[in-house]
């Protein structure tokens, strides 16, 4: 072999390698910036709470009988602030897995529940849901009452999410642009559907209706969290059973397949999947953009786009990232507050165009 | 009990709306057994391979598979037993091409199959490029990054089930001559040691070299069957392809074929020299 040869070879080798990290880093790094995107989530707001007094006021020690704020910092943190920085950690990483599975099954990294109508349509069933319960049916749906809007939400997007697949799907293949214009019909339906509940609702309703269509964690508590809790841990053993499937899913159907995978199977948890974490997040806080393609897309340009290490990593980054961000809703304008959904649409909308700019050839516009 | 097909089709007819894209094939194929299916476009060459593959299913007629009706295997277990390459895969997200291997070896743990891997991907001369990102390379060297996936998946099934079979769908579309001829080399390998294999070429004289037996398929139905010397003939090509072609015969008496234009240019040559 020549030394040009040998010197051609050398190039080949290294030019366009990948390295992936470790999955322990990966997943240690993820804990990491959570639990101090968590750390400064408890001591900054409204009423701060220095991390000197921390300890203290979680009650890991003993009170400092010089510090007069010390009842006042329990108050706040146990039953304000930490049930808000528990529904924000755990909505965030559901809307970040719920974009990665979506994406998946869509074979579409433009995919996400909010921006192709199905938090929309979660949250048109939940403000139906309002409208109804608070209507002269209210009595035959009492017992249901806690779990009223989580199970409206969860219904709204199922639908949405199933007449989507229909739509934009035939024998195997999807059509990207078919996919994102689909969306686009049913996210205006949906929308209209939240208008006409809008304008035939009354004044307290209406309260709780614009609540939807801003998106804000500042309903947050602990019962809520309590009804949410389940749909994380249905959606993270769901994970578990998908990750291996959705690879394939990638191939293409016939391959999936072909390789072993009950494809119609899969479709079938992944659409329950991305309908239950979707819902539960729209029952709680409403609807919430881009959170669903930021995380994965960013999460893929580091780890790769493996879901055995991707779906945990969504949850893991979607958490801290929601955590931060409402950090940051509550904080910079206070003492009002901002609607996060704008923040997250401000940071995620570019990042939308610049992932849209980069796929140009495969949505074929 | 060697000679029991492992694949067999009876009868098997796929008609969707008025259009009948099979009709009435009969098939079968035994171990170690190389088939290659020829025909010109349109003749249902890829229908009948996703037939076998379980993709499709007939209107009306049987496949067996190792003795079983066809659609009775799980997705599963019907992955370990047989594996199929198909014509175009394209992957959007960013997998390496070892990635794409390993998917090859389905719910097995990674450990117990990274040395399978390996060795695909070194058969089928990717290894430099193993830590590169499937859609940066060639369409030649996905097909291959593909093929080696697909022999991952054929080796992880034989070592628990047995030789199964292995179905290519043009494997050699998007490959130079050298890749081509490997690629036949491999598959004969594993026909060695037990594989049935099944494929869809477009090159008569590469389905010459590669099979034991040639299928010539014509609108949906078998228009001849045996050996290449049998099937290579310039009557067969005539009433299939619709063309002329000179038959010649290589020192082995192997068939090769070559169109009448290019047979004139080569006859001059041959005077002038």
């Amino acid at each position: 072999m020549s030394a040009a040869d040998a010197k051609l070879t050398a190039f080949v080798r290294t030019t366009g390698r990948v390295r992936r990290p470790a999955t322990v880093i990966v997943l240690c790094g993820l804990l990491a910036a959570l639990l101090l995107t968590v750390l400064l989530a408890a001591t900054v707001g409204a009423a701060g709470i220095p991390l000197t007094r921390l300890p203290a006021a979680l009650g890991l020690t003993a009170a400092d009988p010089a510090n007069p704020f010390a009842a006042r910092d329990q108050l706040i943190l146990w039953s304000i602030r930490i049930p808000r920085i528990a529904i924000a950690a755990m909505i965030g990483g559901m809307l970040g897995a719920a974009g990665a599975i979506m994406q998946g099954l869509f074979r579409n990294p433009l995919a996400d529940p909010a921006l192709v109508g199905v938090s929309s349509g979660g949250a048109f069933a939940a403000a139906g849901a309002i409208v109804i319960s608070d209507s002269r049916f209210a009595h035959y749906v009492t017992f249901l009452q806690p779990f009223l809007l989580p199970l409206a939400a969860f219904i709204g997007s199922l639908l949405t999410t199933i007449i989507l697949y229909r739509i934009s799907s035939r024998s195997g293949r999807t059509s990207i642009a078919l996919f994102l214009l689909a969306g686009i019909a049913i996210a205006a339906i949906a929308n209209a559907g939240i208008g006409l509940l809008v304008f035939i609702a009354d004044d307290r309703q209406l309260r709780d209706i614009t609540f939807w269509l801003l998106g804000s964690l500042s309903g947050a508590t602990w019962s809520k969290a309590a009804t949410i809790a389940p749909m994380l841990a249905l959606g993270l053993i769901g994970m578990f059973f998908t990750s291996r499937g959705l690879d394939v899913l990638i191939l293409g159907e016939s391959e999936a397949f072909h390789s072993g995978v009950d494809v119609e199977r899969l479709k079938r948890i992944c659409i329950v999947l991305i309908s239950i974490m979707t819902g539960a997040a729209v029952s709680v806080c409403g609807v919430i953009g881009f959170v669903g393609i930021v995380v994965p897309h960013l999460l893929r340009l580091m780890i790769g786009p493996g879901h055995r290490l991707l779906l945990p990593a969504s949850v893991g980054l979607g958490a801290s990232l929601l955590v931060g961000a409402d950090t940051l809703a509550r904080t910079i304008v206070a003492p009002a507050e901002m609607p996060i959904g704008i923040l997250t649409a401000a940071v995620g909308a570019p990042i939308f165009l610049l992932i849209l700019l980069r796929q140009r050839g495969l949505v074929g516009l | 009990m060697a000679d029991a097909p492992v694949l067999t089709a009876s009868g098997i007819s796929l008609t969707i709306g008025q259009a009948t894209l099979l009709n009435h094939v009969d098939l079968a194929i035994t171990s170690g057994e190389m088939v290659a299916i020829v025909g010109p476009n349109g003749a249902g060459k890829s229908t009948l391979l996703r037939l076998l593959s379980a993709d499709l299913r007939a209107s009306r007629g049987a496949i067996t598979l190792k003795g079983r009706d066809l659609h009775a295997w799980s997705p599963a277990e019907l992955a370990m037993r047989r594996a199929m390459l198909s014509q175009h895969v394209s992957v959007s997200f960013p997998f390496t091409v070892e990635e794409v291997v390993q998917m090859g070896r389905g719910n097995l743990p990674l450990a117990s199959a990274q040395s399978l891997v390996d060795a695909a991907i070194d058969e089928v001369g990717l290894g430099d490029f193993r830590h590169r990102e499937l859609p940066t390379l060639s369409g030649g060297e996905q097909q291959r990054a593909h093929f080696a996936r697909i022999l991952v998946q054929l080796a992880c099934g034989e070592a628990a089930h047995g030789p199964g079979i292995l179905l290519l769908d043009e494997p050699t579309s998007s490959l130079d001559l050298r890749h081509q001829i490997e690629l036949v080399e491999i598959s004969r390998q594993r026909a060695r040691n037990g594989t049935a294999v099944i494929a869809v070429l477009h090159d008569l004289n590469l389905a010459v070299r590669f099979a034991d037996r040639i299928i010539v398929m014509r609108n949906g139905a078998v228009a001849a069957e045996g050996t290449p010397a049998e099937t290579i003939t310039s009557d067969v090509i005539r009433r299939v392809f619709d063309i002329d072609v000179v038959v010649a015969r290589t020192d082995d008496g192997a068939p090769y074929l070559l169109p009448q234009m290019m047979q004139q240019i080569a006859a001059s040559t041959s005077v002038v020299g």
